[in-house]
């Protein structure tokens, strides 16, 4: 694995506020994200995880703090600009529209040109040629191009999405909670799909409240709770039950773990 | 190179057949031409002036039907089609008739208008987020009621006539109500591959003497609608628009713009059904398209589209359209009770609808 801490930060998130009215939604986050490393950001329900990451993706504007991407301050207006500067973003269940192609998933947004008579097509043949090299790398087998993506199980399509977005060139991968809605197998495909984009440079903001599934891909993780940090720790630094327990704000977790016998 | 994966059956032809939109349309225009070859071949359906009778039925309802379908595959409804036909017939007739504008300028001046309020439309729906199908059922009755309330405070009465007569020599008015291909027609009639009048003024003429710009309209909107859907990078975004306006947002699909757009094409639709009719007639009446934007929707649904967007083709679109020219002329051809029209509406509708939820399943390989 890299050096995470000797190269510049792809991304740097100083001092990250964000007020919705009177609601402090997040009270000065910062974080630094490499390239090449699977950040984990980990936080119960409500911690602020969403808001953050949606900060960074354009969709929210910070009330107060900086965005530096590859050393440059940047405002993204929306989700657009994040894209076109090299930031994607794939989401739970808003990733893939179920009745149309996964061809034509795959290029929504980004669809092939080619020009006849001055008139510019869909380039059909490019678009399905593209898209069956990429499953298949990916080691998804699809009966055609124009299979429909409602037919793809949840973890297949959550890695369609993350194929999209590396062909179309993302530096950083954020994904929404990938596979809290999963089973164990498609769990764990995804999880690998993880670990092959992180190995091509890419890096990779896994959003969940698992710890099991953080420990699995992640090189540092980065807990959130009540909109603050409770501070980044490298893997191997940190045991499960550490990050569990600040997760949870310690405590009466612990009681309930005894209750429940360990089984969180 | 990986395999197959063995848990994934072959598709039969037969289920690859059902989910393409345009299986029911195929089926109900092979079953309505099928009824009617046999049940009213004799009445004179299937001659010359048969086929442009029915031909021209279907031609209007193609030509709305294109608008709606895309609109509808984009995610959202015009209840507003029909008052739109009125509105924009009566606005012709005003600019040309009332304020004596030259025909081509009130053509011209209508679409303007007529897609100013299209888009007028979209953008409520879009900046308010509510439903299509509330907002244009609000100018489903605000347009009917200028159509109304415009000729009689400035005329005295609903209809206004004299329109064939200012459009004599205008260069746009024909584009809409002319014909094309009249010397084959005349040359079909004289070498007597087309019957030709034997008595009268018209004597020696063919009984058809041209195809009207209106059909020339219609086929030319279904081959843009279609090539626009399923060739065009502008297609897949209709598509996205429709199958999950949020999911393609994140994707970078210009969402809004998709539908502003598929709104005021819409509104496009209606006003050439509306110039073609007031061409054809001469005159605009208050009551004209009444009803005609249910008629469109149906027509799209037969044609396989899902009402709740995101599926379905302007080919079947154009094939619903067609059974519904065919049957509407051809109850009165077969000298059916011309009512039943409505019935057989209600019942195609229903069947439709529970077919396509059907397919619905079958694509998205739910259970």
């Amino acid at each position: 694995m890299t050096d995470t801490g000797a190269r510049a930060p792809i991304i740097r998130m100083k001092n990250i506020e964000k007020h919705f009215g009177n609601v402090i939604a997040l009270a000065g986050v910062s974080i630094d994200i490499h390239q090449g490393e699977c950040h984990c950001l980990l936080g119960d329900n409500g911690a602020g995880k969403s808001t953050f990451i949606k900060t960074m993706s354009g969709v929210h504007q910070p009330t107060h703090g900086e965005i530096l991407f590859e050393g440059q301050v940047m405002e993204f207006a929306d989700p657009r600009d994040a894209i076109a500067a090299g930031i994607a973003t794939v989401y739970q269940d808003l990733a893939m529209i179920p009745l149309m192609s996964v061809a034509r998933n795959f290029f929504m947004g980004n669809e092939p040109i080619k020009t006849r008579l001055g008139i510019p097509f869909y380039d059909r043949e490019y678009a399905d040629r593209v898209t069956m090299e990429e499953m298949r790398n990916m080691g998804i087998n699809l009966r055609g191009p124009d299979q429909a993506v409602g037919t793809l199980s949840g973890g297949e399509r959550q890695t369609v999405a993350i194929a999209r977005s590396v062909h179309f060139g993302a530096k950083v991968l954020i994904l929404d909670e990938p596979t809290s809605a999963l089973g164990v197998r498609q769990t764990s495909n995804v999880l690998a799909t993880i670990d092959r984009v992180r190995k091509q440079g890419i890096a990779v903001v896994f959003i969940t409240h698992n710890v099991r599934h953080a420990l699995a891909a992640g090189d540092r993780f980065t807990v959130l709770n009540r909109g603050k940090t409770l501070g980044t720790a490298k893997r191997g630094e940190i045991t499960p039950d550490a990050l569990q327990d600040m997760m949870a704000g310690g405590q009466e977790l612990a009681e309930l773990e005894g209750s429940l016998g360990g089984t969180i | 190179m990986a395999g197959t994966d063995e848990r994934i059956k072959e598709m039969s032809p037969l289920r690859r057949a059902l989910i393409r939109p345009e299986l029911g349309g195929i089926v109900g225009t092979i079953a309505v031409f099928t009824f009617f070859l046999l049940t009213a071949f004799d009445s004179g359906m299937f001659n010359a002036q048969g086929t442009l009778n029915w031909s021209i039925v279907s031609a209007q309802f193609m030509i709305i039907a294109v608008g709606a379908c895309l609109l509808m595959i984009a995610g959202e409804f015009d209840l507003s089609v029909g008052s739109m036909i009125g509105f924009s017939g009566m606005m012709i007739a005003i600019f040309s008739v009332t304020l004596g504008w030259p025909v081509w300028l009130a053509i011209l001046a209508t679409f303007a208008m007529a897609i100013a309020i299209g888009a007028l439309n979209g953008f409520i729906v879009i900046r308010t987020g509510l439903p299509s199908f509330i907002v244009t059922l609000a100018f489903l009755f605000i347009l009917r009621g200028f159509t109304i309330y415009l000729p009689q405070t400035i005329e005295r009465k609903t209809i206004i006539g004299g329109i064939r007569e200012v459009a004599e020599g205008d260069w746009l008015a024909p584009v809409f109500g002319g014909k094309i291909l009249q010397g084959l027609f005349t040359w079909l009639g004289e070498v007597g591959l087309l019957a030709t009048f034997e008595r009268g003024t018209r004597a020696g003429q063919p009984v058809v003497d041209g195809v009207p710009m209106l059909i020339v309209w219609a086929i030319a909107l279904v081959i843009f609608g279609h090539i626009l859907l399923t060739k065009t990078r502008f297609g897949n975004w209709i598509y996205a628009a429709g199958g999950d306006a949020q999911a393609a947002r994140y994707a970078g699909v210009p969402v809004n713009r998709v539908k502003i757009l598929m709104f005021m094409f819409t509104a496009f639709c209606a006003t050439v059904f509306a110039t073609c009719q007031v061409m054809e007639f001469g005159s605009a009446g208050a009551d004209r398209g009444l009803l005609k934007e249910f008629e469109a929707i149906i027509a799209v649904v037969i044609g396989g589209a899902l009402l709740t967007g995101g599926y379905g083709s302007v080919i079947g679109a154009a094939l619903g359209a067609l059974i519904f020219g065919v049957v509407q002329q051809g109850l009165f051809f077969a000298g059916v009770e011309s009512s039943l029209f409505r019935v057989f509406l209600g019942v195609i509708l229903l069947g439709a609808v529970i077919l396509n939820t059907y397919i619905r399943r079958l694509i998205t390989g739910a259970r």
